[in-house]
């Protein structure tokens, strides 16, 4: 057999033997249009099925926060507490539950300066999560958002090593009570979403934001880093602001002011 | 054929259960429309001879099917719901979790509001809840509920009478 036979149409006239891989070619093609029209049934349910859908992750858009680490209280934990409570994650924690957001102080070795500071998911431009993921689960969304699809995620746990700032958790036990827009369950990794269903609602603020002003700190801006006009984009024009190991070039979405 | 997660612009899964309808799976798609021939025969000889027998005597026991709430219409009739709801709420998933659309008429969010249970307030706790009682008649495993929540979203609207 010639490598270019496969592509010639199916001779179905020739007589004899040949006759055979004729018929099997109009079996194949009668399969294969009996798969098409099955996958362009199921496309029309999904669209005709939409009374009023929302529009889905814009690629125009790239979603991050700036973290005003001035303004950030030592010792305040609003913003851990509202992620949990949006989240349905446990508070308090235990050692072993998920964590996507955490309050850390750093100090300078030789100063006297110190900084308290809320570390999540930085949703880099680049994730190396992404990158490791045996199975495609961790993905990055059109938006720019970094998640875990926990239909896929086998829980290898090759992106909690992969990720240079520990910002993923595995879930090791059972749970229950989730919150229906926040599925959780056991043997997924999973991270900070940018409250990734309030975005998709439209409601464009996280929780950790929303619990930082109303606190008074002000420490936590979402926005959209693509738009020239959004408080975020201002705020990073007018002021110095750091990515966190900024030498690996991952381009984050979160920022840093006065690290 | 594109593939329709292609749409979203995001990473494609390679996941385990995706579908790639490419002509490598005809065979399987051969395979499942000679299965279903045979097991709608074999229905219709149960029907036409069986069935009456054992729904006389009832020794068979028959799934429980809770009403959906009061006011509610369904999206698609429950013939065809019966059978394709899995594979509407799969396409639906990728396109909510990728691709960021919510808020679409095929929705586990929009099943679970309907066919939560008066009495649990859930599709999945009881055995004789929705989702539980019919899955439990089939011998289907149902995964969903590991991760999803079996009841709706308790609000303060719900909760007042």
């Amino acid at each position: 057999m010639n490598p270019g036979q496969r592509d010639d149409p199916a001779p179905d006239v020739v007589p004899g033997p040949a006759s055979r891989r004729g018929f099997l070619g109009v079996a194949a093609a009668a399969m294969g249009g009996t798969l098409l029209a099955g996958g362009v049934r199921l496309i029309e349910v999904a669209q005709a099925a939409t009374p009023s859908p929302t529009a889905g992750a814009n690629p125009k858009v790239r979603w991050g926060l700036l973290i005003d680490t001035e303004k950030c209280a030592s010792g305040c934990t609003d913003c851990v507490t509202a992620c949990n409570t949006e989240n349905g994650l446990a508070t308090p924690a235990r050692p072993t539950d998920a964590q996507w957001i955490r309050k850390i102080e750093i100090k300078e070795i030789n100063g006297q300066r110190s900084a308290s500071l809320p570390v999540m998911c930085q949703h880099c431009a680049d994730p190396p999560c992404v990158d490791v993921c045996p199975t495609g689960a961790s993905f990055k969304r059109a938006d720019g958002i970094v998640m875990v699809d926990r239909h896929t995620c086998i829980g290898c746990r090759y992106c909690v090593m992969a990720c240079p700032y520990q910002a993923r958790s595995f879930v090791h036990e059972p749970l229950s009570e989730q919150k229906p827009d926040v599925p959780r369950g056991k043997g997924c990794v999973e991270s900070c979403t940018l409250c990734v269903h309030r975005i998709d609602q439209g409601q464009q603020n996280t929780a950790c934001a929303e619990a930082c002003t109303q606190a008074g700190h002000g420490a936590i801006v979402f926005g959209n880093l693509n738009d020239p006009d959004s408080e975020i984009s201002r705020r990073a024009r007018a002021a110095a602001t750091t990515q966190l190991r900024a030498d690996l070039r991952l381009g984050l979405g979160v920022r840093y002011q006065g690290l | 054929m594109a593939h329709p997660r292609s749409a979203f612009g995001a990473s494609p899964s390679r996941g385990r259960r995706q579908r790639t309808g490419k002509a490598g799976s005809a065979a399987p798609a051969w395979l499942r429309a000679r299965v279903l021939l045979d097991l709608t025969a074999l229905v219709f000889a149960l029907a036409a001879c069986t069935l009456p027998a054992l729904a006389a005597d009832g020794r068979t026991p028959q799934p429980v099917i809770e009403a959906a709430r009061a006011g509610t219409q369904c999206i698609a009739d429950p013939a065809t719901m019966r059978r394709e709801h899995p594979a509407i709420l799969e396409h639906q998933r990728d396109a909510t979790v990728r691709g960021g659309i919510r808020g679409a008429k095929a929705s586990l969010k929009a099943c679970i509001d309907c066919h939560a249970s008066a009495v649990s307030g859930s599709v999945a706790k009881a055995e004789s809840n929705f989702c539980v009682s019919c899955h439990a008649y089939a011998a289907v495993q149902i995964d969903c509920f590991g991760c999803h929540a079996s009841r709706p979203q308790v609000t303060l609207a719900r909760q007042l009478p």
